[in-house]
């Protein structure tokens, strides 16, 4: 029966409701695509890592996941250093550019690149021949509307793409890594090196080994690294997402908070009708926080669906610049906060319908 | 003053002590605006029996509502006793209060005050549901329906019922729970002349068939000869 009344009340002011429902997708919405974005972000640059097929990476001092890798601090020797050590049977080096956020550029050695993992499966094209050739992957391609043999100014630097690859490996943008070296000023220094061993199971092991003779690079099993590339693990992603969510927290809560106080204004004679004909304070509350409830749950699910559309649009829009999952745990976490907001969005306005007295109440015009 | 002590000697003339519904004496209630204090009742003595009909008669201001407001446990009196069904509602607490409207009393307003948003049927149900009865109507009271000539409109919101309907309508709801009374204050005051005897018609048919107590207030000699009993209320006080 009291659902029926809720039922009733929510879509006697459809476009309230509407707003109401929106205002807490929007809020869901919100939430959602960050922690999308933010994983999936992260997860494809771990698979593109963990596609290359090493064991092993170096990594420069000090440097830290997501962090811009801009210099290349390593000088080559540390390979031959590396390539000395029982157990390894290919060891390579990368540059890697930072170019506005998150794009890279990263220049390899191809040759060696392909024992280690295979090398690029080439849409069109093929490795480059040229200093000034540059392999991208589809998305990208896409996203930029390239094609063999198109132009493309990166850095300070006039590319011609000579190769689109299927994505999902390394890096989405990659050059001859003496081309790059040169372009960025720093021959013969790398930023990364990746390591294969004879037997992956060592990885640990070996990466230790490689600590002493690599002073204090970086050194990590490629497990290691992957278990690095976590959320919790991104200082500046977790205040934003924390930013991100008590933004729309709040603005969840003063929706429900003025749809819940216009609600109770317009109903002052409803509300003093079930009064008077026996409805306690408690019942008064529960209908209106019902109501709330309803709406919030309402519209967790828009906003669960709202999520998909900008996961879609950002598939078609900007396949190579973000990637968003679906982060299924986060549906729960989405819609336990739009329930909180909302609720506390619906107290004061619960205690004002609480506290009207009933005689002036069914006296109101 | 000894308008009090008259009053009692007045109504106990006309009260019998066993089957008494509403026992009012030496009833007082100051409303305090601002500075200013307004006795709205100044001592008021009342017996109601069982099954009667009474009609409340008086100017406007005279304290008819307020009395009502105090006998249906809308408002705490100032002082006085105020006995009902066998409860004392002096110093009721809120939440007693809220209990006495649940099981005790049933209104019918001036402004019918049915939820816009419910059918008709809903309206009645929902007092059932809050009274924490089944929301099913029983044949008795499908019967007390048909009396008020209602039951065709159950499904209709009150905005598609005329003035007369959603009054009868409220009268259903007012009595589903098996009120010990029914106050209705000024139930025919928005409605027209022949709207007016049909309701009137209809109250006092229920109290005839039903036995149920029913208290009204009107300023209309007209309606209040419908009523078993007229009681006269001046400035706060019956007369
Ligand atoms: N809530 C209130 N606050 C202050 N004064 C009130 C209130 N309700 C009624 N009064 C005053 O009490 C007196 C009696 O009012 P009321 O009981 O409504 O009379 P009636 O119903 O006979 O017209 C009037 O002077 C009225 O202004
Ligand atoms: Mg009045």
């Amino acid at each position: 029966m009291l659902n029926k009344l809720i039922l009733a009340n929510l879509t006697h002011r459809p476009v309230r409701t509407l707003l109401s429902v929106l205002a807490i997708a929007v809020e869901v919405t919100m939430i959602l695509t960050l922690v999308g974005v933010s994983h999936g972000t992260l997860d494809s640059t771990k698979d593109r890592a963990k596609a290359v097929g090493a064991d092993i990476m170096v990594r420069p001092p000090g440097s830290s996941v997501m962090s811009s890798l801009s210099s290349a601090p390593m000088s080559d020797k540390y390979l031959g250093l590396v390539m000395a050590q029982p157990h390894v049977v290919a060891a390579t080096g990368t540059v890697v550019q930072s170019l506005t956020f998150p794009d890279s550029i990263t220049g390899l050695d191809f040759d060696a690149f392909k024992k280690m993992s295979g090398g690029f499966r080439y849409m069109d094209g093929g490795d480059p021949v040229n200093d000034e050739d540059m392999v991208v992957d589809e998305d990208y391609a896409r996203q930029h509307h390239l094609h063999i043999g198109s132009k493309i100014k990166l850095i300070t630097n006039q590319w011609n793409i000579s190769g689109i690859a299927e994505g999902g490996k390394l890096a989405r943008i990659c050059v001859k890594l003496s081309a790059l070296q040169n372009v960025v000023g720093t021959p013969g220094h790398l930023t990364l090196i990746y390591v294969k061993l004879d037997d992956p199971t060592l990885a640990e092991q070996v990466a230790n080994e490689l600590k002493a003779p690599l002073n204090d690079d970086q050194v990590y099993s490629i497990n290691a690294l992957m278990d690095a590339y976590s959320i919790s693990n991104v200082g500046m992603l977790k205040d934003f997402i924390w930013v991100v969510i008590a933004v729309a927290t709040i603005v969840g809560f003063i929706v429900v908070f003025m749809a819940m106080y216009t609600a109770v204004l317009e109903r002052t004679r409803e509300i003093g009708i079930i009064k008077a004909v026996g409805g306690s304070s408690g019942l008064v509350l529960s209908i209106l926080l019902r109501e709330t409830l309803l709406l919030a749950i309402l519209g967790t699910l828009v906003g669960i669906v709202l999520t998909y559309g900008t996961q879609w649009l950002m598939k078609h829009s900007v396949p190579a610049s973000l990637v968003q999952e679906t982060v299924y745990e986060w549906w729960i976490y989405a819609g336990a906060i739009a329930i909180v907001g909302a609720m506390l969005g619906a107290i004061v306005p619960g205690m004002k319908a609480v506290q009207q007295d009933v005689t002036e109440a069914l006296s109101y015009e | 003053m000894s308008d009090a002590v008259m009053g009692a000697e007045h109504i106990s003339a006309v009260s019998t002590g066993a089957s008494t519904m509403i026992r009012v004496r030496g009833l007082t209630k100051v409303y305090h605006v601002g500075d200013v204090e307004v006795n709205a009742l100044r001592g008021v003595d009342l017996n109601v029996a069982r099954g009667e009909f009474v009609a409340i008669v008086g100017a406007s201001g005279s304290g008819k509502s307020t009395l009502f407001h105090i006998l249906g446990g809308l408002t705490p009196p100032t002082a006085g006793t105020v006995v009902i069904d066998g409860k004392d509602l002096g110093g009721m607490t809120n939440q007693q209060r809220t209990e006495l409207r649940k099981s005790t009393v049933g209104f019918v307003f001036q402004k019918y005050n049915l939820l816009p948003t419910l059918s008709a049927e809903d309206n009645i149900k929902i007092v059932e549901y809050i009274g924490g009865r089944s929301t099913d109507f029983t044949p008795e009271f499908q019967d007390v329906l048909k009396l008020l000539g209602i039951t065709d409109r159950m499904k209709h919101k009150p905005r598609a019922l005329s003035g007369g309907q959603q009054q009868r309508v409220a009268i259903a709801r007012g009595i589903v729970n098996k009120p010990a009374i029914l106050l209705a204050d000024e139930p025919t005051g928005n409605l027209d002349s022949q709207n007016s005897a049909a309701v009137l018609g209809v109250i006092k048919n229920l109290n005839e068939r039903t036995g149920q107590t029913i208290l009204m207030i009107t300023h209309d000699p007209e309606a209040a000869s419908y009523a078993s009993r007229t009681v006269h209320i001046r400035d706060g006080q019956i007369v």
